[in-house]
């Protein structure tokens, strides 16, 4: 019988750990599926973060290398300045690219530097037990801020994609969820064309994730799919920031 | 090759090159500035990479990332800068990755100041990062030194894996000396089979930094054990420096060394058995060196620009710590032969 | 002659740093060690600029010089003042005395002083006082021969390369006028 389906070779079989109703999971499947479609398995370099995904490598099937915090986006820049050849992504949560690593971000966003960052926004501190994140949304509770983040006291959340389209050096940069079956159709498209254009060369490359995070967020998987509905996406809305292949073509 | 003179911090920039290194992340801080602006220009020369970091937080991780690519890679910077990159060096350490950072020390803490310090040692020797491990550190004392040291170290980077420190001051990296570049790479150097390259038809390479199982990371520790002991073992480097009938022995490295180099001149000219013991290797610290002379020497005279941060090891190697005695300025200054003199005249009490 | 050390001090810009390149160079370039060890950082912006240079047929010891220098070059008063103590018994003082005149009393019986108005030579030879530490190199080399006067061509090769060869001529003329000056009037 012909086979119609059958789970990406560019992950690995070990189960993987994170909560139900978590994207993670979902992102890195799409990454892996992705980076398949393009016989870029053999090629790919993955920086994995300081987070909850800091396994990422165990599920990744292909070379990694566990980063410091917030600081993927450097040692990404070593590794694509040694081989400029290979694929090389940055899986990165919102603790870590948004917080601690925002210089680095920005930097090798300013750069251009030829990498794949995949950025996972889902407003709050996930392998630290739900502390509140630069993406926090005004209001919303965290075990930093029990009362909900009060822009008086805690600031304001970060719009990452907004900020770094401001910047000469991203080719490509979109913002995309996966609470839907389209969205997660869309958020494949968005990986496969940043990955394509770091393939090309063209420059820096930034798909946000605007993800869930259920166990922190108190909620269960459903209802943490309607909260990214109704409460992250209007703050953070999706589309594309930045194209040069389209800005191209006009 | 012919001789040339060269500045240090140029002379350095220069060693990499000849050493097969063709990466450098770094970021400007005084009195560093001209390793950075060397290399910029030098490196694409020779189809290197040169980049400007924007801290030297991201300049130590982009070595991190390109060490773990399988490269000989290279930052410099000076004791602020290099205080920010100890996150990194204890990343590189725990991931066993080869690598080559400079410290050409300036007066401390904080700011501090820009004149040459040597208030680093802890921060090198002692592992300024958390956890258990051990940077090797070269403590050259000249131009010609700095250069062989710099070559030396990515040598011992790749053979032990393991980031190696060249603790040089902002004398030595401001100052000219002839120099010529003779690198002959060490034999055994493994190959790099471990190196992200992307797998193509193999198995896939994986550097990793955390050990959740306290039982594994435990485990680890004891395999970069095993490596520090061959290092201990193999690679203790000293100057013995008028010795042979000393009385007495100065223990100094890098720049305060040449100051005590010139002292002993005029002790010995008043006929004082007086030499020196140079640490060349701060880690490992040359404990052969004090095994060998030690049955002679009545006083240790630890001289450093510092606090006396080698004190210590000085009387761990000697196994007497009432044997060590110091004197030593900070904050960016250098010890005047006259006082290096009158310090030594008054240890010894008139013993010639 | 085992070891020769000298400062060369001035403001900055006076060209200090680079007469003492020129003697490392060709200290160098006898097969002698040699040591160039500048002060550097804020100090050097619009004040004083000095450079401690040792030439040695041994291993040097401290290139920081802070006693018995064979020379003390003092491109102006506050150079002068500042490192007229340290100059050795028997070693030389070259002062240009266009900028910096020696008070009475003011260096040790012993030291041998050389007053050379570097400016005023330079501006009447050249037509500007850019010269002035060339001629002043000059006068340092005949006071205190510490190299081969023929070596300095040598230096002259490697310090002006490429493009800046044309600087030549007019370095080893101003180089010529020092050392005369310095003959004839020692």
């Amino acid at each position: 019988m012909a086979v119609v389906f059958e789970k990406t070779k560019a992950l690995t079989d070990v189960k993987l750990h994170y909560c139900p109703g978590c994207a993670h999971g979902i992102v890195h499947r799409l990454v892996a599926e992705c980076l398949e479609e393009m016989d870029e398995v053999k090629n790919a370099i993955a920086c994995v973060p300081v987070g909850c995904a800091v396994f990422a490598n165990n599920y990744f099937n292909f070379d990694a290398i566990q980063c410091a915090h917030g600081r993927a986006p450097a040692t990404a820049t070593g590794i694509k300045r040694v081989h400029p050849d290979k694929m090389v992504l940055t899986y990165q949560g919102d603790g870590d690219l948004a917080s601690i690593g925002t210089c680095e971000i920005v930097h090798a966003a300013a750069r251009g530097e030829k990498v794949t960052t995949i950025f996972i926004n889902n407003g709050i501190y996930g392998m630290t037990g739900g502390q509140m994140a630069p993406t926090t949304l005004p209001g919303m509770k965290a075990t930093t801020a029990k009362a909900g983040r009060d822009p008086k006291i805690n600031g304001n959340p970060l719009r990452v994609s907004e900020m770094l389209a401001t910047l000469t050096g991203p080719a490509y940069i979109e913002r995309v969820s996966v609470s839907t079956p389209a969205q997660v159709t869309q958020a494949k498209k968005a990986i496969k064309k940043a990955l394509e254009i770091q393939k090309q060369g063209l420059g820096f490359t930034f798909v946000e994730v605007v993800s869930t995070c259920p166990t922190n967020w108190g909620l269960t998987p459903v209802k943490a799919m309607e909260f990214v509905r109704d409460k992250m996406i209007p703050y953070y809305p999706l589309g594309v920031f930045k194209d040069i292949t389209a800005e191209e073509g006009k | 090759m012919a001789k040339v003179l060269m500045k240090g911090n140029e002379a350095v920039g220069k060693a990499a090159i000849e050493a097969g290194c063709r990466f450098f992340f770094g970021y400007p801080i005084t009195p560093q500035s001209e390793v950075p602006e060397y290399l910029s220009s030098e490196l694409p020369k020779v189809g290197g990479t040169f980049v400007q970091a924007e801290s030297e937080v991201a300049a130590i991780n982009m070595v991190y990332g390109a060490a773990a690519a399988g490269a000989r890679v290279l930052t410099s910077s000076s004791s602020p800068g290099i205080a920010l990159k100890q996150e990194g060096i204890g990343y590189i350490s725990n991931a066993s990755l080869p690598a080559v950072i400079i410290n050409m020390m300036r007066g401390g803490p904080g700011l501090g100041t820009i004149q040459p310090g040597q208030a680093d040692y802890n921060m090198a020797v002692k592992g300024g990062s958390n956890g258990d491990y051990h940077n090797v550190v070269l403590a050259p004392a000249s131009v010609q030194e700095a250069v062989d040291m710099v070559m030396d170290a990515f040598d011992i980077a790749d053979m032990y894996g393991t980031p190696v420190i060249v603790l040089a001051d902002g004398l030595i990296g401001q100052m000219m000396e002839p120099v010529e570049f003779n690198y002959v790479p060490r034999k055994g150097i493994p190959e790099k089979t471990w190196a992200l390259t992307g797998k193509g038809d193999g198995e896939r390479h994986v550097v990793k930094n955390l050990v959740i199982d306290p039982d594994d990371c435990e485990q680890w520790n004891h395999e970069h054990f095993e490596a520090y002991e061959k290092i201990l073992a193999n690679e203790q480097a000293w100057e013995e420096y008028l010795l042979d009938d000393a009385e007495y022995a100065f223990v100094s490295y890098g720049t305060a060394s040449r100051v005590v180099r010139t002292a002993i001149g005029y002790l010995r000219a008043e006929g004082y058995k007086i030499g020196m013991l140079r640490p060349k290797t701060l880690w490992p610290f040359p404990q052969k060196a004090f095994e060998k002379v030690d049955g002679h020497i009545k006083k240790y005279l630890d001289i450093e620009m510092s606090m006396g941060q080698m004190m210590p090891d000085v009387a761990y190697a000697c196994n007497d710590k009432n044997k060590v005695v110091f004197h030593g300025r900070t904050g960016g200054n250098v010890p005047t032969v006259d006082e290096v003199v009158e310090f030594a005249k008054k240890i010894m009490g008139g013993d010639k | 002659m085992s070891t020769f050390s000298t400062i060369f001090a001035g403001f900055g810009g006076q060209g200090a740093l680079s007469m003492g390149k020129i003697l490392a160079y060709a200290a160098m370039l006898e097969g002698k060690e040699v040591s160039w060890c500048p002060s550097y950082g804020p100090e050097m912006r619009g004040g004083t600029a000095n450079v401690n240079v040792i030439v040695s047929d041994e291993g040097i010891g401290s290139p920081v010089i802070t006693k018995d220098a064979d020379c003390v070059v003092a491109l102006n008063k506050p150079s002068l003042d500042k490192f007229v103590d340290i100059v050795a018994d028997g070693g030389a003082l070259v002062i240009n005395s266009d900028l910096a005149e020696l008070a009475d009393g003011q260096a040790k019986a012993g030291v041998k002083v050389y007053n050379v108005p570097a400016n005023k030579m330079a501006a009447e030879a050249f037509g500007g006082s850019k010269l002035a530490n060339l001629i002043m190199l000059g006068a340092v080399v005949y006071a205190t021969n510490p190299i081969k006067v023929e070596s300095i061509d040598d230096a002259f090769t490697h310090v002006f390369e490429g493009g800046k060869a044309k600087f030549i001529p007019d370095n080893k003329k101003a180089f010529e006028m020092g050392y005369e000056f310095a003959k004839n009037n020692a």
